[in-house]
């Protein structure tokens, strides 16, 4: 199977959008080598803007630029976006609504060897708590790609969830992104994983093995985390009974919580997570932290399998 | 200049009135900027209040956001919204919000409230005002305790870095903050020479006097290659006897008799 990294995806995706549109303009705090947009400085070095180690500052400027008409995309570590820069993002961007798009990278334990400091596990929690936020978690190249070019196309500030790591290539050229609208990878009818980011393509794993078991799996990527799609999370509950999310983030404040504020409302049925148990991660391999933190397709079934006890 | 002083003395006024119908907010600190937001807003910038939003306009970003009442001040004064909006300041349901909202606020180009960040922002208007050719200006206005804010000298840097000469920074150097005075709670002297270091074009003036003022901003306008900051040495609740050079005055509303001695005092 073809692997990317979303970051990869991202760079490659933002120098399209450069040609298209000449409003793009790109932000980075000394990590755009990292991050991908390196590529955009290499064919618009006047549309590209490095701040140095100053991630503040980074955000600030992107919300000015926002104002005078811009389409800024500010990327850097997840960690430092949302974390160094939380005040900023809440402050400066959302709360006047500016067209500011956030692309952070090297999000999750995926990380791997940079350990703890630099494995944003509560990224997802930070930016969905604030208003006029949409936030979003690609699970692929495409996906990501997709997901960049429809964020510059709506006005209001965006956060992009992206990865470090290369993870399996699940969509096509073809596929059609949507912001807010989930994507049933597979149906089925005894239980419903929803996943986001690179724990989608570990669900698909989980249910290929859940199937030669006799279980039926319904997957579903849940891309947008916020604005989160309640039909379909709905529709999925009424028809399977039990709900796993799967998440490299913090069980606390991601997907599995944002999942379950729908369902408690509107379609109460029995839900595991899959995720990081409210701990912070270690310096690894992003397969060995991944098996130790108990994000592998393996872990999924297991949950499945509870989960389905509780029905 | 006259014709600014009279300006200056009702926008005081409107201060002090906006703060009492509120029963809070922070006179202090807007009445020791009333000099350097009038020449801005009734003699420099080039702005129309009927079209807020127009592309060319100069813009301006009170980054020490807690002082809106002079923001506001103005604003009524030159037209952007009834000078009846001032009795709803930081009252539910009113246009006027304790800090400035670009979002619904005619003539309001920037939210600001949270310290340190608005010379960030004042920082992309300049560089997508000199992305687009188009000429305005930048102007903010930091306090002289606000800079104790590290992300404002990541911005100083930024502006510096991009030789941003049309970012044009006002220092309200009133000497005090809500804990005291600021060289106490922590010192952030010499402030021109932090700022020269910084490869800012610096001047020291007085905030009170419409020449210097309007000259200062002459100079900054004629450097070319390099960001400008005005260091305003100002007197915080300046206009009003009982105001003047008290550190409480910072974020306490008048009461009425308070209000009533103070306007006297404006007359």
């Amino acid at each position: 199977m073809t692997k990317i990294a979303t970051r990869d995806a991202y760079g490659k995706a933002l120098v399209q959008l450069g040609r298209e549109n000449k409003d793009i303009v790109v932000l980075d705090a000394d990590l755009s080598k990292s991050t991908k947009t390196a590529s955009f400085y290499k064919e618009f070095p006047e549309r590209f803007f490095n701040v140095g180690i100053a991630e503040a500052d980074l955000m600030g400027t992107a919300a000015g630029l926002a104002t005078a008409g811009k389409i800024p995309f500010a990327s850097t570590f997840a960690i430092f976006a949302t974390g160094r820069a939380y005040d900023q993002i809440r402050n400066s961007i959302a709360y006047p609504k500016l067209n500011v798009k956030i692309a952070a990278t090297h999000a999750g334990l995926t990380v791997g060897e940079d350990g703890a400091t630099h494995q944003a596990l509560e990224d997802i929690a930070l930016m969905r708590a604030i208003p006029n936020m949409t936030v979003i978690v690609p699970a692929d190249g495409p996906e990501t790609e997709g997901a960049i070019k429809a964020a510059a196309e709506i006005n209001g500030p965006v956060y992009i969830r992206l990865g470090r790591s290369a993870v399996p290539v699940i969509n096509d050229e073809n596929y059609n992104f949507q912001i807010g609208k989930g994507v049933t990878l597979k149906e089925g009818n005894d239980v419903t994983i929803v996943a986001t980011g690179i724990m989608v393509s570990q669900s698909l794993a989980a249910a290929e093995m859940l199937e030669k078991e006799g279980i039926s799996v319904e997957v579903i990527n849940i891309h947008t985390i916020k604005p989160i799609d309640k039909e379909l999370l709905v529709k999925s509950a009424e028809k399977t009974g039990a709900v796993v999310t799967a998440e490299e983030h913090n069980i606390f404040g991601g997907l599995g919580s944002a999942v379950c504020e729908v369902l408690a409302q509107h379609r109460p049925v029995p839900v595991e997570f899959v995720g990081v148990e409210d701990t912070f991660g270690e310096s690894g391999t992003p397969d060995a932290l991944l098996q130790k933190y108990r994000l592998t397709p393996e872990n999924i079934v297991e949950k499945v399998k509870k989960v389905m006890k509780r029905k | 200049m006259e014709n600014l002083k009279q300006i200056a003395k009702q926008v005081r006024r409107n201060i002090l009135e906006m703060v009492a119908a509120g029963k809070s907010g922070h006179p202090g600190g807007s009445l020791s900027a009333v000099e350097i937001l009038t020449a801005l807003y009734f003699h420099e910038m080039n702005i129309d209040p009927k079209d807020p939003r127009k592309k060319d306009r100069d813009r301006f970003i009170l980054s020490k956001g807690h002082a809106t009442p002079v923001l506001y001040g103005v604003l009524a004064e030159r037209g952007f919204f009834p000078r009846e909006e001032i009795k709803g300041f930081r009252k539910i349901n009113s246009l006027l919000q304790g800090h400035p909202d670009m979002k619904n606020i005619p003539g309001v180009d920037m939210s600001s409230g949270s310290l340190g960040q608005g010379l960030s922002v004042a920082n992309g208007m300049a560089i997508a005002g000199k992305l687009d050719n188009i000429p305005y200006y930048v102007y903010v206005l930091l306090g002289d305790g606000e800079i104790q804010e590290g992300q404002v000298w990541e911005a100083a840097m930024t502006a510096a870095h991009y030789k941003l000469d049309n970012v044009i920074a006002f220092l309200d150097y009133n000497g005090l903050q809500i804990d005291g005075d600021v060289e106490d709670v922590m010192g952030v002297t010499p402030i021109d020479k932090k700022w020269e270091a910084f490869n800012w074009h610096v001047q020291v003036i007085d905030g009170h006097n419409y020449d210097e003022i309007l000259t200062a901003i002459e100079k900054a306008k004629n450097t070319k290659g390099k960001p400008s900051i005005i260091i305003a040495k100002t007197v915080k609740g300046k206009g009003v006897s009982f105001m003047e050079n008290k550190a409480e005055w910072h974020g306490t509303a008048p009461n009425e008799e308070q209000l009533q001695q103070a306007l006297k005092e404006l007359e």
